[in-house]
């Protein structure tokens, strides 16, 4: 979705762009592909806006009105209220990503992007002038940058020999969709149980997408359950506030891994999303950060051929560099602390969590600063974020 | 003997300094760092300053198709190279044949066609709708000489665009002292502030041919992020644009 998101926007602004896919567009828009739901932040929708792809999104975009925070059994919740934003905008959407796939290949085909799927890429070589992508058929592409947006086990990334440090939570996902009686009122919640954070996000209609924390061999046993027991382990966690709840279409389980590479550029090469880090899902914010990286680079790219200079040159992939490295840190920082603090429950901490998240309510300012994380207008935005033309 | 045609407008001892550099003017982090960091306010300024007057659009892709633009002491192409890619037809000229020989390498590896001579402005053929000339007015003997060869072929209605260093205390300060000295960020004896060059005394050498001046802007550096930008001070860095 990052590297999509950064050919159109190229695109739009002239740039001659090929996009790879490993796989072939029928399989990537199934809807076994990828269960899970992404909050975009109010600036990533603007992002989406501007390359073209939001018209089609905005009837399966929840706006998320309020985010409830709550840890464990504590009464002491934590509140963000889009009321308390300036212009009564939204903190985002929840969108399922199948959706958001389908709507940026739509918008691909229409403003004439080539794309090459599904293509299997065998090798790459680089020089000084360019990189050279070689296929499983033998054949080659040349081009002045090549951008990894290739996941987190991303081939671009080992090819150009950057290494990525990271490790694996002790902990798994469970992703699914489910069916509830009453109204969402488009309120996000975010509890932190003990196993991890158990967060509700509202889809359009009387559905919610869950990410499920749980330990890794406890989440196997979880998936694995038949309907009825699966159905009851849910309704545990969930509770009844949303009245009945069922759940709804397949259910998925990732891993879950943070890491970090330890530079997003080599020679003729640059990486952006989940190629160059991942993060703790609690927070939503992968795909956020990995849109910034899109906006950034093509904002680097496009000021760089306009005034003629090589934009796969060694500097201006610095300038890329050194722009989006710290927004990956701060917020790997942030959510890897929060997944520690919370998930856990020995009592001293547990008290400190619970006046700490009142305190946080007490004081707007400091609420202010991760309101503005959530919603994505933190730091120097790059020109798409804001809703200006490249 | 054959005559020497660069003996006014060309300084050998310059020439060595730059020669010996060569093989590093591309790389951005290297001894041609400071002259990278310049580039972009050096093409920004040439590309509006032409744009205003050929009356084209600075937002399109190739702003300067269809122009002849002579890049005299181009050295291994870090403008002409740019200045290719904005659409122009592009002559560089310079003293230093290492210098030409590593600037028709990394065209040739760019992709970009270039025609590049050995030479000063006469070695040249043609005429051209923009004469430039960067970094190099400070480094010349004699500067009425030198500019007079410059503008030779330009065309009546051509655009005239300079950019150096002003013979001020503050330009001493910065460019030698701090970049030379404490930042070591040009190699020591880069420059010699006595051969800056003030923007009324290049204005005056111009004046002599019938070309006045334009425009005069500051290029800015910026500490915190190791850039220039332009700006209305012209103590140190400064480009000038005239035409006829």
């Amino acid at each position: 979705m990052v590297g999509q998101t950064l050919a159109l926007a190229l695109a739009g602004a002239g740039v001659e762009v090929t996009v790879l896919e490993r796989a072939a567009p029928e399989a990537a828009l199934a809807p076994t592909f990828d269960g899970r739901a992404s909050a975009i932040a109010y600036a990533s929708a603007r992002l989406l806006a501007g390359i073209g792809a939001w018209e089609a999104l905005a009837p399966h975009a929840q706006p998320i009105l309020d985010i409830r925070v709550s840890d464990g059994e504590s009464l002491l919740f934590l509140h963000y209220d889009h009321r308390e934003l300036a212009a009564g905008q939204p903190f985002g959407h929840l969108i399922e990503n199948r959706h958001i796939r389908f709507s940026l290949f739509a918008a691909m085909a229409r403003a004439g992007v080539r794309v090459r799927a599904p293509v299997e890429v065998r090798g790459i070589t680089t020089d000084e002038f360019g990189a050279t992508v070689t296929f499983a058929d033998g054949t080659t592409v040349r081009t002045r940058l090549l951008v990894g947006a290739d996941g987190a086990r991303s081939f671009v990334r080992a090819q150009a020999g950057i290494r990525s440090r990271g490790w694996e939570y002790p902990q798994a996902g469970i992703v699914l969709t489910v069916a509830h009686e009453l109204d969402h009122e488009g309120i996000a919640h975010e509890r932190f149980l003990p196993s991890g954070p158990f967060a509700i996000l509202p889809l359009p209609g009387r559905r919610s997408s869950l990410v499920w924390t749980e330990r890794r061999d406890m989440a196997a046993q979880i998936t694995a359950l038949d309907d009825e027991r699966f159905a009851e382990e849910l309704r545990d966690r969930f509770g009844d506030f949303l009245g009945d709840v069922q759940p709804s279409g397949p259910r998925w389980s990732y891993p879950l891994a943070f890491h970090r590479a330890e530079t997003y550029v080599a020679q003729r090469t640059a990486l952006a999303g989940d190629a160059a880090h991942t993060l703790h899902p609690l927070a939503g914010q992968g795909l956020n950060l990995g849109l910034r990286d899109a906006a950034a680079l093509a904002e680097v790219i496009v000021d760089a051929r306009r005034l003629g200079l090589d934009f796969g040159a060694a500097d201006q992939l610095a300038r890329y560099e050194k722009w989006r490295r710290l927004d990956a840190v701060a917020l790997i920082a942030v959510t890897d602390g929060l997944n520690r603090l919370f998930s856990n429950d020995v009592a001293p901490i547990r008290l400190g969590r619970d006046v700490g998240l009142g305190l946080v309510n007490l004081l707007p300012p400091l609420k202010r600063v991760f309101v503005g994380h959530a919603r994505g207008t933190s730091g120097k935005l790059p020109r798409l974020l804001l809703g200006e033309a490249l | 003997m054959k005559a020497e045609p660069l003996a006014t407008t060309v300084d050998s001892a310059e020439i060595a300094k730059f020669s010996g550099l060569a093989g590093t003017w591309w790389d951005p982090t290297g001894p041609m760092a400071p002259l990278h960091a310049l580039n972009t306010a050096r093409i920004r300024y040439l590309r509006d300053q032409a744009c205003a007057h050929f009356g084209r659009d600075a937002r399109a892709t190739q702003p300067l198709v269809g122009l002849r633009v002579l890049d005299v002491g181009c050295g291994a192409g870090l403008l002409a190279e740019p200045l290719t890619r904005l659409g122009a037809s592009v002559t560089g000229v310079d003293a230093s044949a290492e210098a030409i020989a590593a600037a028709q390498r990394h065209a040739e590896g760019g992709g970009l066609v270039i025609d590049y001579q050995v030479g000063g402005a006469a070695a040249a053929e043609g005429i051209f709708d923009v004469v430039v000339t960067m970094e190099v007015v400070e480094h010349v003997p004699n500067l009425d000489a030198f500019v007079a060869e410059a503008v030779a072929p330009l065309k009546a209605d051509g655009l005239f665009v300079a950019a150096t260093l002003n013979r001020t205390p503050k330009a001493f300060a910065l460019a030698i002292v701090g970049a030379e000295y404490l930042l070591r960020w040009l190699p020591r004896g880069t420059h010699d502030w006595q051969k800056f060059v003030r923007p009324s005394e290049l204005a005056r050498a111009l004046r002599t041919l019938d070309l006045h001046v334009r425009d005069v802007s500051g290029a800015t550096f910026d500490a915190a992020t190791a850039t220039f930008a332009l700006s209305r001070d012209v103590d140190v860095n400064y480009l000038l644009s005239a035409s006829r």
